[in-house]
Parts: C-alpha cells; sequence; structure tokens
C-alpha cells in the first residue's frame, strides 16, 4: 500500500486562508529511508563521539535519580531520542495538506534509534577488542565498564541496542500525542533534571530557611533524587502543566493588553517583587550559592554592556574582553600596594571613577580605526586589538607597570563610603555590589533602548545606509555604542579585581569574549531580560570561563558545549532564547509576510 | 563625542568632510609611520655604529644585528610565511565564493597538524618514518589533506550551508563556534597536552652549506612553492577551476550557466582545507610539537596575510603570507628593539596583529585589490 506523497499533491488554488483537510497517517511501512538512515547514523555518530570524549565516565558520580540514572548516563539518552523525535519532523508547507503523524512515525523513531544505539554497541565490543589509547585518550577501561554495565561486552552491546530503539522509540511516540502531553511530558523531564542540576542551591536554601526535612526527603544523602520522590515530583509537575497551561498563557496576554498606567504599574510590580527576591533571598543562602550568584552577576554586567555593541548597535565586537582587562588591570595599579609605578594607593571607589573614565578613552582609542571597516573585518580586528591589549599587559617591556605574567596579587578590598569592605572571603557581599551595579546598567539600558540614540543604534543595526540617509552620523553613534559597552565592561572588570584580589593576564584570554558573545547571543540579542537569562542559565549551570558552575563536572566540556551551543543556535534559533521583538522582524520578515499573506492580511513592512 | 551633536542635524554634508574621527586616523597613520621611519632610522644608524650619537638616543644599549642573524631572521620569516601564505589561500577562496571569514579555518590547520601527529607517530612505532622518511613524508601529507579536506567538507555541510543567504555576520558568529567546537573536540578526544612529532633524520635538522639554510626549511619553502604553483595550474586551467572562478564572480549567473554551485563550493572548500592539511604537516616538520590551540594565531596571520594581497586573490594571499612572515620575524628586531622596548621576542603576535590593523587602517583592499562578488564591491 503506498501512501499519498505530500509533495506530489495537486496544488490547491482558491483563497489561502480556506481550511486545509488534514490526509490520513501514513502506512507504517512507507517511510523515506535516507532521512532515517541520515538521522540515524548522526545519531550514531555522535554517540561515539560523546562516549570517546569521556562526558559519560566524568559525569557518572553524579546522579540525578538516585539507584537509576546518572548524568553520565543521561547524556547518552538524549541523542536517539532526539534522533527519534526529530526524523517525525515534516515540513509544514503552506498551503498543502499534511498528513497527521501515526505508526510510522513510531517506526521511524524506533529504527532511528536502533541505528544510534548501534554505534555505541559497535563501540563497547570494538572497546575489547582493539586498544585505540594512543591518539584517543580516553579508550580505557572505565569506559568499556561504564557501557558494558560491568558485564560482558556482548551483554553490552544488546542493551544499548534496545536503550537506543527504546528511546527513538519515545521520540517518535511524542509525536503522535497532542500538544498537552508533549507538553507535559517536556515539563516533567526539564523538571526532574532541573531539581537534580539545583540540588546544590535548593539544599542551601532549605537549610537557611529551616526546611532540612523537605529535602532531606527529596534528595538522597549523597547526591541525587531519591527515585520515590521523583516519581512524585514528575506527578506533581505533570498535574501542574495539565492544569495550569492554561493560566500562564492566560496572565501573560493580560499583561500584554495592558495599557497604559495599569501597565507600569504591573511592571513595576513584577520588578520590585524580583529584586527583593534578590535582596532577600543571598541572607538564607550560603557561600558557595552566593559565590555562584556573584559570578553569574558579574557575567551578566558584562553581557549587558556587550549586548550594547553588538544586540542594539549590532557591531560584532570579539575583543570584548579587553574592557574587561583594562577595568580590573586599572582597579589594580589604583589600588594594590604591589603597583610600584603609581604609589598612591586610592580608594576603590574612587578608582572606580578613574577606571570608567579610561576604559571609555581606551574604548574610543579602539573603536575610531575600526568603526568604518565591513562588519567582519571589525570583527577580526578587535579580536586582534583584545590579544594586542593581553599580551601588553603579559609583556617584559611593560612588567614595570603591570606586573608582567606575575600580574598584580594583594588588591585591597573595596571599600563603600566606608559603611562595608567588599572582598572575596564573603561573596554575599560581593553579590550586593554586583546587584547594585547589575541594577545600574540594566537601567542604563533600559532608558538608552528607548531613547533617541538608543532608536539611531537599532536603524543603523538594521540597515546603515539608510540610517545614515535619515540624517544618523553612523560613525559617531557607533562610537558612542563601543564607549558605552567599554564602560559598562570596565566596571564589571573592577569588581573582579576587588573580588579575587589578584589579576593576571591569563584570565583575560579571547575566549571570555566568546563565551560572553555565546551567553548574549543564547538568551537573545537586544533583549535585556533574555541577556540576563542567558548568563543565568549558562554561566549559573554550566559555568564562566574559569568559574565552575552548578554543574562543575563539566568543567572540561563546558567550552565544547559553549561551541556546539553557539553553532546550534545560530542554526537553529538566531535570534535567542527570549528575542528581541525587533530583531525577531529583521531575522524572519520573509516568513512573518508569508504568514501575513496566507492569513489574508495585506503585507506590512 | 557624546556632545549633542551625535545625532548631527547640520546642514546636510557634501563631498568627503573630516570628522573627528577621520582626524584621530590621520594622526594614528601619521603616528604608525614615523615610528616605522624612526625605528628604522635608528636600526640603520646602530648597525653603521652603536655609538653615534642618534643611535644611543634612541637606544643605549643596543648592540645591532650580524649579518648571519639578519639573514636567519629573513629565512625563518620566509619559511613560516610560506606556511601562513597556505592557510591564507583557504580564507581568500572561500572569501571570494561565499563572502564571508571563515573563522575555523585556523582550526582545519590544526586538525592537519594533529592527523600528521598521529599518523607520523604510528609510522615511526612500525619504523618505517627513519628507514622512509620521504615516502613517509608523503603518505602523511596525503592523509592529512585527505582529514582537512573532510573536515572542511563536513563544516560547509553542517554549519555554513543552512545560513547561506542570512545577513553576512552570522555565517562568522557560526564559524567562530565551530573554530571553538574543533578546538575543544581535539582537547576532549586527543587531551589537553603538548603532543610531538617523532624526531626528523639529520638532514633536515642541520643547516645545510647552501646558504646556511636548516633542511626543514627549504623543505617547508618547496614544498609550499609547488602547491602553489599546483593550486595556480587547477584554478586558472581546469574547468572546475573556471567554474570557481566563475562562481566567485556572480554565483547566480554561474547557475544559470549550467554550474552546479553547490557542488562548487563543496570543492572550494575541499581545495582549501587540502592546503590548510599541507601547511599543517609542515609545521609540524617545522616545530616538531603540536598542541589544541596551535590554529588560532597562524589561523588569524594567515587572514591578516589574505587581507594583505586583496582577499579573492590567490597570488596575493602567498605574497600577504610571506610578507606577514617576514614582518613578524624582522618587525620586532629592527623596529621596536633599535627604540629601546625590551623583550620584543614576546611582542611577536602583537606586531602580527598591528600589521593586520595597519593594513586595514592604510589599504584595507590590499596590495593588489580585492576580488569579490559583484555585490560585495561596494
Amino acid at each position: 500500500m503506498s501512501a499519498p506523497r505530500v509533495d506530489g499533491l495537486p496544488q490547491q488554488h482558491g483563497s489561502p486562508t480556506q481550511q486545509m483537510p488534514l490526509v490520513a497517517p501514513r502506512s507504517a511501512f512507507a517511510h523515506d529511508w535516507t532521512r532515517i538512515a541520515r538521522m540515524g547514523s548522526i545519531a550514531a555518530f555522535g554517540q561515539v563521539f560523546i562516549a570517546l570524549s569521556n562526558m559519560p565516565v566524568r559525569l557518572d558520580e553524579r546522579l540525578i535519580i538516585k539507584p537509576v540514572l546518572s548524568l553520565g548516563y543521561l547524556v547518552l539518552l538524549i541523542l536517539p531520542f532526539a534522533a527519534g523525535y526529530r526524523q517525525g519532523h515534516q515540513i509544514r508547507r503552506e498551503g498543502v495538506p499534511t498528513y497527521s503523524p501515526g505508526l510510522n512515525e513510531v517506526v521511524g523513531g524506533f529504527l532511528c534509534g536502533a541505528l544510534a544505539g548501534a554505534g555505541l554497541s559497535l563501540l563497547t565490543i570494538l572497546l575489547t577488542h582493539f586498544d585505540l589509547r594512543d591518539p584517543l585518550v580516553n579508550w580505557s577501561p572505565m569506559l568499556l565498564n561504564l557501557l558494558s554495565f560491568d558485564n560482558s561486552s556482548w551483554f553490552g552491546g544488546v542493551i544499548w541496542l534496545a536503550i537506543g530503539a527504546a528511546m527513538g522509540t519515545a521520540g517518535g511516540l511524542l509525536r503522535l500525542v497532542g500538544p498537552t502531553s508533549r507538553r507535559a511530558t517536556i515539563t516533567i523531564v526539564l523538571a526532574v533534571t532541573g531539581a537534580a542540576v539545583l540540588e546544590s542551591v535548593v539544599v542551601d536554601l532549605a537549610e537557611g530557611l529551616g526546611l532540612e526535612p523537605l529535602t532531606d526527603r527529596l534528595y538522597h544523602r549523597r547526591g541525587g533524587i531519591n527515585w520515590n520522590s521523583a516519581l512524585g515530583l514528575a506527578g506533581l509537575c505533570g498535574l501542574l502543566a495539565v492544569t495550569g497551561q492554561g493560566r500562564l498563557r492566560q496572565a501573560k496576554s493580560f499583561h500584554a493588553q495592558l495599557q497604559g498606567k495599569q501597565r507600569t504599574q504591573a511592571n513595576g510590580g513584577l520588578i520590585i517583587l524580583t529584586a527583593t527576591l534578590l535582596i532577600v533571598l543571598p541572607l538564607f543562602l550560603g557561600k558557595l550559592t552566593n559565590e555562584l550568584l556573584a559570578n553569574v552577576g558579574l557575567f551578566v554586567l558584562l553581557a549587558l554592556g556587550l549586548n550594547i555593541v553588538v544586540g542594539l548597535a549590532g557591531i560584532l565586537d570579539l575583543g570584548y574582553v579587553a574592557f574587561f582587562a583594562v577595568g580590573s588591570y586599572t582597579a589594580a595599579v589604583l589600588t594594590s600596594a604591589t603597583s610600584s609605578r603609581i604609589t598612591p594607593e586610592i580608594p576603590w571607589l574612587a578608582a572606580l571613577i578613574v577606571v570608567v573614565i579610561l576604559t571609555g578613552l581606551v574604548g574610543l582609542f579602539i573603536g575610531a580605526p575600526v568603526i568604518r571597516m565591513r562588519g567582519d573585518y571589525l570583527a577580526i580586528v578587535t579580536l586582534g586589538f583584545g590579544e594586542i591589549i593581553r599580551l601588553l599587559f603579559l609583556s617584559d617591556w611593560l612588567s614595570g607597570w603591570f606586573g608582567g605574567a606575575q600580574g598584580f596579587t594583594k588588591i585591597p578590598a573595596a571599600g563603600i563610603f566606608g559603611l562595608t569592605e567588599v572582598d572575596g572571603t564573603d561573596p554575599r557581599r560581593v553579590f550586593y555590589l554586583v546587584l547594585a551595579f547589575c541594577a545600574l546598567a540594566i537601567y542604563v539600558s533600559w532608558r538608552l533602548e528607548r531613547s533617541r540614540l538608543g532608536r539611531a543604534w537599532m536603524a543603523v543595526r538594521e540597515d546603515e545606509t539608510v540610517a545614515e540617509a535619515m540624517g544618523i552620523n553612523t560613525v559617531n553613534i557607533k562610537l558612542l555604542a563601543f564607549v558605552v559597552g567599554a564602560m559598562l565592561g570596565s566596571l564589571s572588570g573592577a569588581i573582579f579585581a576587588a573580588k579575587v584580589g589578584s589579576v593576571f593576564p591569563s584570565s583575560f584570554q579571547i575566549l571570555v569574549s566568546i563565551v560572553i558573545l555565546v551567553v548574549v547571543i543564547f538568551g537573545g540579542m537586544g533583549n535585556i531580560v533574555g541577556v540576563i537569562a542567558g548568563a543565568a542559565v549558562l554561566i549559573g549551570v554550566l559555568g564562566g570561563p574559569k568559574q565552575p558552575g552548578l554543574l562543575a563536572e563539566f568543567a572540561e566540556f563546558k567550552l565544547l558545549i559553549y561551541g556546539a551551543l553557539l553553532i546550534w543556535m545560530m542554526l537553529a534559533k538566531p535570534e535567542g532564547l527570549i528575542p528581541n521583538v525587533r530583531r525577531t522582524r529583521e531575522l524572519h520578515h520573509h516568513e512573518m509576510a508569508q504568514d501575513a499573506w496566507l492569513q489574508g492580511q495585506p503585507p506590512r513592512r | 563625542m557624546s556632545q549633542p551633536g551625535v545625532l548631527s542635524r547640520k546642514a546636510p554634508r557634501t563631498g568627503v568632510s573630516k570628522t573627528g574621527v577621520d582626524w584621530f586616523l590621520t594622526v594614528m597613520r601619521v603616528a604608525t609611520l614615523t615610528l616605522i621611519c624612526v625605528g628604522l632610522l635608528a636600526f640603520i644608524a646602530q648597525e653603521i655604529n652603536t655609538n653615534n650619537p642618534f643611535a644611543r638616543w634612541a637606544n643605549p644599549d643596543a648592540t645591532g644585528l650580524t649579518g648571519e642573524q639578519f639573514w636567519g631572521l629573513i629565512v625563518s620569516g620566509v619559511s613560516q610565511g610560506a606556511m601562513y601564505g597556505l592557510i591564507a589561500l583557504g580564507y581568500s577562496m572561500v572569501y571570494g565564493v561565499l563572502g564571508f571569514i571563515n573563522f575555523a579555518h585556523g582550526e582545519v590547520f590544526m586538525v592537519g597538524a594533529m592527523t600528521g601527529m598521529i599518523t607520523s607517530n604510528k609510522l615511526a612505532d612500525a619504523g618505517l618514518w627513519e628507514s622512509n622518511f620521504v615516502g613517509s613524508l608523503v603518505f602523511i601529507i596525503v592523509i592529512s589533506i585527505l582529514v582537512c579536506a573532510l573536515t572542511a567538507v563536513i563544516m560547509e555541510r553542517v554549519a555554513y550551508r543552512p545560513l547561506r543567504g542570512s545577513p553576512r555576520l552570522i555565517p562568522l558568529i557560526t564559524s567562530i563556534g565551530v573554530s571553538f567546537f574543533l578546538q575543544n573536540a581535539s582537547v576532549v578526544l586527543l587531551g589537553p597536552g603538548a603532543k610531538s612529532y617523532p624526531n626528523v633524520p639529520d638532514w633536515v635538522k642541520s643547516k645545510h652549506t647552501f646558504l646556511e639554510i636548516e633542511g626543514a626549511r627549504i623543505l617547508v619553502i618547496l614544498v609550499a612553492a609547488v602547491s602553489m604553483i599546483c593550486l595556480w595550474y587547477f584554478v586558472e586551467r581546469t574547468k572546475t577551476g573556471k567554474a570557481m572562478r566563475a562562481v566567485a564572480e556572480d554565483a547566480e549567473i554561474a547557475e544559470l550557466m549550467g554550474i552546479n554551485v553547490n557542488r562548487t563550493i563543496v570543492k572550494v572548500f575541499a581545495l582549501g582545507g587540502a592546503m590548510a592539511g599541507m601547511a599543517g604537516i609542515l609545521w609540524g616538520i617545522l616545530f616538531r610539537s603540536v598542541i589544541h590551540t596551535t590554529g588560532f594565531l597562524p589561523g588569524i596571520k594567515a587572514f591578516s596575510a589574505a587581507v594583505v594581497g586583496g582577499i579573492g586573490h590567490l597570488g596575493g594571499a602567498m605574497a600577504g603570507g610571506l610578507s606577514i612572515g617576514v614582518a613578524e620575524s624582522v618587525g620586532p628586531l629592527v623596529i621596536l628593539e633599535p627604540l629601546g622596548v625590551s623583550g620584543v621576542s614576546q611582542l611577536r603576535d602583537a606586531v602580527a596583529f598591528a600589521v593586520l590593523i595597519g593594513v586595514l587602517l592604510l589599504r584595507p583592499s590590499g596590495l593588489f585589490g580585492e576580488r569579490l562578488p559583484a555585490e560585495d564591491r561596494t
């Protein structure tokens, strides 16, 4: 029995708004074999890569659900599932009816998953018979034990085939169920893994609030969620997802409909609520969690600065770390007693003024030559400047000023009007300091975005020639974006110097710029909330270039993940997680125009 | 700068008017040229006599260079420059065809060096490396070329093809991601430490009576020259090369003429990857050590070389590579040392970046002019 081919259907004429009939599910045996083979083998290669990268072995100690599942095995379950889900994806062509998913998807998912599992099975068997440890450092007995479940390699091979097929089938099944149960499934998976990832924060908070009995019940003593509480949590979240899904959307649309004064009040209420939470919660948190929050805050500050340059003005600055470095070094030179050239040590707050002004000048100095260049040349040249600044700090030539490779140590704590002293020994104070500067940066970005200058930046981002024709002095305003971004970045640098108490050139490598760029792009370029969320998720969970995150086990792999994430975001969702409305319109205006046409609306630009 | 006049609504500008940025740029250009001239003059003065007053004013401790040292610097500059030139070809060809900077190209070079490290060590274990050095060298070059071409093609297929036609910065950001990914994939698969090539025969290591050049450097220059000639022949004289040039000129028209644009672009990537693979092996033979960050600096310098020679221009890429190589090897000792800068060898990379910035400031279209797709020429 041959299924109706979607592509071969006769084109329906008439009004595009008319409702199209659904086509019956395809038969379970009519498959797009090349597609399944391609998805499956990509997943298989991915599985082998993940296994050989040593991720499973390293992450095996981190338990998600106490006796059943560790993070190490979890990373091996994702790809077959994703491949199974993805192969059921059908392109919705406008005006062409799509068939409803059926058994076909499940069988396809099964095959995809089995193929992905077969990759691991093959690896398990190869591991016993060959020794490739010379180039591949992770070709180890530990990996073999993990993959064969401490049993024979054939046993492991069969099990992986079965697991892959099961996960692929589950992915295919997800295509069949309705949107409500799909959402519930996703909520449950996210909630359970989220609870496991956030374990240290939750335990810490519960200790502060005196709720230990609750967390003792939820988490096992040696990490991971107890399996019975995992079931409970899953049930609770599933229930919430089913009952509460309309509520959230209602609240959102209610908020979107608010006008004028009411809207301002609602926004104000939300902001006050968030601010209160951020001020009160750290009081109940321990040292480690506060340290984490402070690191996230530092990166939020950096990301907000880069957001002005990249997100608002559309200048791709790959040397942003230069301003972070200049901020840190200026603060260090001015306050530390180890800097011999500048003898009078001035208090941190006074130094901060110098830091901001000096970094602004450096931004001007770097920006002026590059601002006229084409966007891609500009990116590479700013990268070059970032490296030059690091190399100058590192060089013996200027070591009298900047301490060379030894950098500066003994940077005193940052005194705030004689009220408190902020240094690395008390992360809570650091967090409050960072919070204050973040609030400042958010206010500045928010006001700038809605100002005449912000609109000029966005105009330049969208079309420089048109912006110039509208009477905008593009060179000057781009330069201004550069300088404002530099100043915000320098604040973070100054706090970093006081927090760590020492600065070294190795803290300012180019990869810091790239990580900040990933944060901005992941969260959503040009959107303040998005950038903050991006920093919280990425830096909080994976960690910064040198700072550990919640998943400290990921330390070796986080840069790899940042790279993969950057590629994936650009391919799948270039506007970011929480997109800026206007930027989305720029990136997708063709699709939006088509949608509007299909709904019978006149084209709008 | 932050005057109210930022959004200037003054009288419409006619012709080329001078803004603050222009004045600043002029000052920068003059300052750079003055620095170079004074440095060169001081160098010449110190070469003539280290005790003359001008030389002493510039740097009292200067010793000058002997002829032999100077020759050594030039040779090492040329041989490094030949490698930069080989890598630059990949940047230049991809930019010519697709109009974006393939930032990950330096990482393809690193993959080549790593492949060479693995194969040569395996050959050394089997005893073939010592007994038949030339044969093994050819073998590892072939393997490395294949692996690098494959890497470049996969990269194109996965990361760049879906983004064709999107705003210019989007593929650039993706290529940064690819570069980051490849670097760290090498860390997790092969380990973070530096890895070494097996020992090379004596005739490669020792200096030869002929012009006092190390064998390895002669080898590098020879191989680079041969591959450059082959590439030139391929691009200018074969049908595929003609298709590449046609796509670089105007992809749409080329497609109308019956050229398979996608396939041609894949070939361009493969060719660029092959050149990078060749350069990777040469790097391994010359320095005998490779680490995951090996690709970053040579990549950026090769990009500078492509820009210096005029991006999209093959001969220019090679010439640019040679000039960047010589500049970074000679520049610090000829311009900075005579001015009393200490520890100049640490500033080599900074000098290479400064050359890039200087070229983009003074002559962004490069020495030989750019060859870009029609819509990018504006």
